[in-house]
Order: structure tokens, then C-alpha cells, then sequence
């Protein structure tokens, strides 16, 4: 890793970020200043935030480097999903998750 | 919330240093980029014997869900060319989540906001240099688990938006797609596939049918 990359990085995260909102204010005044987003348009952006995040989630706990991640990871994903579910606190879900892939990580399940 | 983000924090910092990074180089992504999954992945990329261009590249198209978010969240970071400089760079997934859900008070969505980025930067940065000190002397993080921590976050996050079956089933097709691609494709592009689960708003919403927002 070099500082190169992580400036391209950074660079780039920061100027998607930063076209939402300024995007945002000329769709706004396209449509006549104050008025928000069609009802319609504004649905699809916010779900497609949905379906972006739900894909990171699926593909970060059941794939790892393009081939399966094996049974520890998703167990531990999703014994935090439960708890998360069932209203626990947002630490416990995290910290419940690394403790159940780390539990079947050292009783050898993959 | 705060803490699950520093233990995310602590994960990520751990595994940088442990794949082999220098310790300075978990806190620089973290203080530049600021986003935990393109983070992860570049890390990942990296750590798996990838190529740099390759893990930025992925990481940057991971980020471009930042684009809709900023555009969904609209003005509620606020309408000054300052608060839209720094409220951008907090702009992640926490603040945006918990800024819809109190959409129909904008006062409080702006509260919400400038509230959950500004803890989430401080905390997320404290978390990886914990993780990166910790890191050198753990060596196999999976072995903690710690690769778990972030995904479960991120879990926990969506949960109530998928309570909208219209949007849950658009989720689910999206997962699907990216799943099915990510053998076969570089890091970073099969999650941006899944956008192609929106098809399935197609059809307009019921009249009976709340409305996703």
C-alpha cells in the first residue's frame, strides 16, 4: 500500500460523497427550488442504498477473495443478524458475531 | 452504536497490520477515506496478493453507493458550501441510516447526522490505532473472529429497511446477483451489480402499498 493509493482513494470517496448533495441541489432546482425529488426517483435512490449495502453484507460474509469463505464467517454473521433481530444493542451483535466465528474457528470448523 | 463502531475499527486496524501493512497505513485510510468497507476490501485486495490498481479500483466503485446516499439524504447535512464540505466526508452508511429514519423532522435528521458522523470519525480513528497496535501482536485475526465484526454491523444497519418487503425483495435479487458474479469478476464490481435488483420496482407500488422511503 502506498500513499499514491491511499490519496487516489480518499481523492475519489470524498468526491462521490460530495456530488450527492451538490447533484442534489441542481435536480432540486430543475424541479423549482424547494420541491424534493419525484416520489418515485427518491424510492429508487433509497432502496438502491438498501440493495448496495445488503450486497456488501452477503458477498464480505459468504465470499472471501472470489470463492466461498467457509462456515465459521456467515455462522457468526448471522447469529449477529439474530441478535440484532431480537432488538440487542448494536455492540452486542458486532462482538456476538466475532465471538461465534472465533467459537467454531477453535472447535475446527472452517 | 458508538461502540460497535470502535470494535469494527479495532477489527480492521488488526487485520491491516497482521496481513502484513505498516502501522501508519490502517490509520491513513481511516482518517482519508473513511468509508469501513472500501477499507476492508483494499486491505483484503492487498493482502490477498492483488494489485493495488486493482484493490483501488474496486474500492472506489465500492464508494459510489456514497453518490445515491448523498443524493437520497439531500439537504439534510445542511445548505452551506461549508456544511456540505466537511458533512460530506461523514457521509457513511451509520449516518445515513439514522438520518432517514428521522426523515420527516429535518431539524432532527441534521442533528442526528452532524451527531452519529463526527462520534463515528473519532471513534472509527481511536478504534484502528487500538487495532493496529493490537494487531502486531495477535497475528491470526481470523482466529478472534474479527472478520465477522464488520458484515454483522452492517446487518444490524439495514435490518429496519428490509422490514419494506418491496425493498427487502430488491435486496434479496441484488444479493443474489452480486453472489452469483463474484467468482467471476474483479473486487468491488458484483456489488455494484446487484443494483440491477431495482427491476423489480418496475411495476409502480400498490395503492395499498406504503411507499419505501
Amino acid at each position: 500500500m502506498t500513499i499514491t493509493a491511499i490519496l487516489v482513494l480518499a481523492a475519489g470517496t470524498y468526491a462521490f460523497r460530495l456530488a450527492g448533495p451538490l447533484l442534489r441541489a441542481r435536480l432540486a432546482k430543475a424541479h423549482g427550488g424547494e420541491a424534493a425529488l419525484p416520489p418515485r426517483l427518491a424510492e429508487v435512490l433509497s432502496t438502491a442504498a438498501t440493495v448496495l449495502l445488503v450486497a456488501l453484507i452477503a458477498t464480505s460474509s459468504l465470499t472471501d477473495a472470489g470463492s466461498f469463505a467457509g462456515i465459521a464467517l456467515p455462522a457468526g454473521v448471522l447469529a449477529g443478524g439474530v441478535l440484532a433481530w431480537r432488538k440487542a444493542p448494536f455492540v452486542v451483535v458486532v462482538v456476538a458475531a466475532a465471538v461465534v466465528a472465533a467459537g467454531l474457528r477453535a472447535l475446527g470448523v472452517p | 452504536m458508538a461502540g460497535a463502531i470502535a470494535v469494527v475499527g479495532v477489527s480492521f486496524g488488526a487485520i491491516a497490520v497482521a496481513s502484513g501493512m505498516d502501522w501508519w497505513i490502517p490509520s491513513a485510510l481511516s482518517v482519508l477515506v473513511f468509508a469501513g468497507g472500501s477499507q476492508f476490501m483494499v486491505v483484503g485486495v492487498v493482502a490477498a496478493g492483488g494489485g493495488l490498481v486493482a484493490a483501488v479500483a474496486g474500492a472506489l466503485l465500492l464508494n459510489a453507493r456514497h453518490l445515491p446516499f448523498g443524493l437520497a439524504l439531500g439537504d439534510i447535512m445542511g445548505r452551506r458550501p461549508l456544511a456540505r464540505i466537511v458533512g460530506s466526508h461523514l457521509l457513511i452508511d451509520e449516518s445515513v441510516a439514522f438520518a432517514m429514519a428521522q426523515k420527516n423532522d429535518s431539524a432532527r435528521a441534521r442533528a442526528v447526522f452532524w451527531f452519529l458522523g463526527t462520534t463515528a470519525f473519532v471513534v472509527w480513528n481511536l478504534g484502528t490505532i487500538v487495532g493496529a497496535a493490537a494487531g502486531q501482536v495477535i497475528g491470526d485475526t481470523d482466529a478472534y473472529g474479527l472478520d465477522a465484526a464488520f458484515p454483522a454491523a452492517l446487518l444490524a444497519l439495514v435490518l429496519p429497511a428490509l422490514k419494506n418487503a418491496r425493498t427487502r425483495n430488491v435486496a434479496l435479487l441484488g444479493a443474489v446477483v452480486s453472489l452469483a458474479t463474484t467468482p467471476f469478476l474483479p473486487a468491488g464490481v458484483p456489488v455494484l451489480l446487484s443494483l440491477a435488483g431495482l427491476v423489480v420496482l418496475v411495476p409502480a407500488p400498490k395503492k395499498n402499498e406504503e411507499v419505501a422511503a
